[in-house]
C-alpha cells in the first residue's frame, strides 16, 4: 500500500462529506415534497377515489413505471440538457441534485401511493359515517393514518439517495462516491476506499435510526 | 310500547338494493319495509349475506337504495347528497365490528373528531369528551392510543365517539362480534345504558341471537334480503313463526330438541311425542299431572326449557304420552286447552 498524503486528502474528504450531505439533503427534501404530492395525486385519481380520473391516473402511472426501472446513471446522463437548463451546469453536486431529485420523486410517489391505499378502509368509512366530506376524510384521516409507514418509506429513500450520490460522483457530481472512485478505486488505494465506505455506513446508520425514531413517534 | 301515533325514528319504505356484478344481478335487499320507533333497541338478525348490514348502512346513506326510501325522523336521508347529507350523518352515531378508530389519534382525539366536524368549540369538545369518557369508564385512557387498548376498550371508545355529537340514533354493525363473551356482555350493557340514560334509539345488526336477547325490545329476522319476520322480542323468541326465526331462537334457547337430539330421544321413547308450548301462565294449575290422572295415561318429560324475557316466562316441553290410543288422544285434546300442542313427527 502506498503512503497517502493526509494533508492533501483530509480537506478533500471534508469537502466530499459536505457535498454528499448537500446532494442527499436537498434532493431528499425536494423529492419528499414533490413525491408525496405526486403520490397523493395518484391515490386521488385512482378509480373510485375522490378525484377519480382514469386518463390522469394512467398517464402518471405509466410515467412513473417508465422512469423507475432506468438505471440512475443513464437517467443522469440523459437529462443533462434539463439539468443544464435548470442549474446552468451539468457538473458538480448542485447539478447532480436534479437527476437525484427526479429518481427519488418517482420512488417516493409510489411509496406514498401504496401507503395511502393501504389505509384501513374501515377508518375511511367511519369518517364518512361521522359526516366528514371526502376532502376532509383525505386530509384528516387518510393522510394522518398513512404517515407512520410513509416515514419508514421515506427513510428507505433517504438511504437509497446516499447510495445514488456515490453513482452521481462518477459522472462529475462530486461527493464521497467521486472521491472513492478517483482516489481509491482508480489508484488502488484501498485505505481511502475503506475510510469512505465506513463514513457511508455511518451516514446510513444515522439516517435509518432517525427514521425509525420518527416513525415510532408517528405510529404509536 | 305503542308508538304508532308517533313518527318512527327510522323508516324503511319498500327498500330494494340490487348489485350488478359482471352482468349478473343480485338483490341484497328485496322490498324491505320496517319502522323503528323512538326509544327502541331494535335488533336485526340474520346469517351473513342476509342483507342486514346493507340495510343498516342505508340509514346513514353509506349505501343507497336502488328503489325505495329511507327516513330518519322526517328527513328522507336516501335523497340527500353533499353537505346536507354530511350534516345529517353527524346526527347518527355508528359503531363498527372492527371499531374503526383512528390509530394516529389518542382516545380523546378520536372522540373529539366528530365534534370538530360538527363545529363544536374547544371547550364544548373538552366537556363532552370528559363526560363521555366517564360514561364509558375510560377516563384514565384519554391520552392512550387505540393500539394500547383491549378490544372491549376500543369498542367503548367507538361508542363514546358515536355519541359525541349527541345523536338521537345509534346504528351498530355487529358491534360485539369481534369480542369475547365477557366483553360482549359489558358492551351490550353499555349500549343498554346509552338507550336508557341518553334516550338514544338503537338499531343493531348481528348474527348473535344472545346479543339481541340481552337488550333488544324489537327484532326483525332477515333472510335473502327480506325481512321474513318481525315483532317484539318476546313474540319472536316465544313463538317464532318462520323456520329461520325458529332456528335462531333455538340456537340460544334449547326449548325444542333438534333433529339429532330427537333421534336420540326416539331410540328410547317410542310412544307418542308432543311438544307443549307454554307462555304467560297465570295460575299454578298442575295441568300435566292433572290431565294424566284424568285420562289414565303416563308421561315422560323428555326435553324442554323455560326462559324469561321482559319479565314474562315462556317455554316448551317435549312429552312422551303412554297409554291406549283413545286415552292419549283425549289427553292431547285436554292439554290443548292449556298449552299450544304440536305433534312431534319423525322430523323436528
Amino acid at each position: 500500500m502506498r503512503e497517502i498524503n493526509l494533508e492533501a486528502f483530509l480537506p478533500r474528504l471534508g469537502d466530499a462529506v459536505f457535498e454528499t450531505l448537500l446532494m442527499v439533503s436537498v434532493s431528499f427534501v425536494l423529492a419528499s415534497v414533490l413525491g408525496v404530492l405526486l403520490g397523493l395525486l395518484l391515490y386521488a385519481t385512482r378509480p373510485g377515489n375522490l378525484l377519480q380520473n382514469r386518463p390522469v391516473f394512467a398517464v402518471l402511472n405509466l410515467l412513473i413505471n417508465i422512469i423507475r426501472p432506468i438505471p440512475f446513471l443513464i437517467i443522469a446522463v440523459s437529462i443533462i440538457p434539463l439539468t443544464r437548463a435548470i442549474v446552468g451546469t451539468s457538473i458538480g453536486p448542485v447539478a447532480a441534485i436534479i437527476p437525484l431529485t427526479l429518481v427519488a420523486t418517482v420512488a417516493v410517489a409510489r411509496i406514498a401511493e401504496s401507503n395511502l391505499v393501504a389505509v384501513d378502509p374501515g377508518t375511511i368509512e367511519a369518517g364518512a359515517a361521522m359526516g366528514a366530506s371526502p376532502v376532509r376524510v383525505l386530509f384528516t384521516i387518510v393522510i394522518p393514518e398513512a404517515l407512520g409507514p410513509l416515514t419508514l418509506g421515506l427513510t428507505y429513500i433517504l438511504v437509497a439517495l446516499v447510495d445514488s450520490t456515490a453513482v452521481a460522483g462518477v459522472i462529475g457530481g462530486g461527493g464521497l462516491g467521486d472521491l472513492a472512485m478517483r482516489y481509491g478505486y482508480q489508484r488502488f488505494d484501498w485505505f481511502v476506499v475503506g475510510v469512505i465506505v465506513v463514513i457511508l455506513i455511518v451516514l446510513v446508520q444515522v439516517a435509518q435510526w432517525l427514521g425509525n425514531v420518527i416513525a415510532r413517534k408517528v405510529m404509536h | 310500547m305503542s308508538t304508532t301515533s308517533r313518527q318512527p325514528a327510522i323508516r324503511f319504505e319498500n327498500v330494494w338494493k340490487t348489485f350488478t356484478h359482471k352482468g349478473r344481478q343480485s338483490h341484497a335487499l328485496q322490498d324491505v319495509s320496517l319502522d323503528v320507533a323512538p326509544g327502541d333497541i331494535f335488533g336485526i338478525v340474520g346469517y351473513s349475506g342476509a342483507g342486514k348490514s346493507t340495510l343498516l348502512r342505508t340509514v346513514n346513506a353509506l349505501e343507497r337504495p336502488t328503489k325505495g326510501r329511507v327516513f330518519v325522523g322526517e328527513t328522507e336521508i336516501s335523497a340527500l347528497h353533499g353537505p346536507k347529507l354530511y350534516a345529517q350523518r353527524q346526527r347518527i352515531g355508528m359503531v363498527f365490528q372492527q371499531f374503526n378508530l383512528l390509530r394516529s389519534r389518542t382516545v380523546y382525539k378520536n372522540i373529539a373528531y366528530p365534534m370538530k366536524l360538527a363545529g363544536y368549540s374547544q371547550e364544548q369538545i373538552l366537556d363532552r369528551a370528559e363526560e363521555l369518557l366517564d360514561f364509558v369508564g375510560l377516563s384514565d385512557k384519554a391520552l392512550s392510543y387505540p393500539s394500547q387498548l383491549s378490544g372491549g376498550q376500543k369498542q367503548r371508545v367507538g361508542i363514546a365517539r358515536a355519541l359525541a355529537t349527541q345523536p338521537e340514533i345509534l346504528i351498530s354493525d355487529e358491534a360485539t362480534s369481534a369480542l369475547d363473551p365477557q366483553t360482549t356482555t359489558e358492551v351490550l350493557d353499555l349500549l343498554e345504558r346509552v338507550n336508557q340514560e341518553y334516550g338514544v334509539t338503537i338499531l343493531m345488526v348481528t348474527h348473535e341471537m344472545d346479543a339481541v336477547r340481552a337488550i333488544a325490545n324489537r327484532i326483525a329476522v332477515m333472510e335473502n334480503g327480506r325481512v321474513v319476520e318481525h315483532g317484539s322480542a318476546y313474540q319472536v323468541f316465544s313463538s317464532p313463526s318462520t323456520p329461520i326465526a325458529a332456528r335462531f331462537v333455538s340456537s340460544l334457547l334449547q326449548h325444542v330438541p333438534d333433529v339429532k337430539t330427537l333421534e336420540a330421544i326416539r331410540k328410547v321413547h317410542r310412544g307418542r311425542l308432543v311438544q307443549l308450548h307454554v307462555e304467560n301462565r297465570e295460575t299454578n294449575d298442575p295441568f300435566l299431572s292433572r290431565t294424566a290422572r284424568k285420562h289414565d295415561v303416563d308421561f315422560n318429560i323428555v326435553y324442554g326449557g323455560v326462559s324469561e324475557l321482559e319479565g314474562r316466562l315462556f317455554g316448551s316441553l317435549t312429552v312422551e304420552l303412554l297409554g291406549s290410543e283413545a286415552q292419549v288422544d283425549a289427553a292431547v285434546a285436554e292439554l290443548g286447552r292449556v298449552a299450544q300442542v304440536n305433534e312431534v313427527t319423525g322430523h323436528a
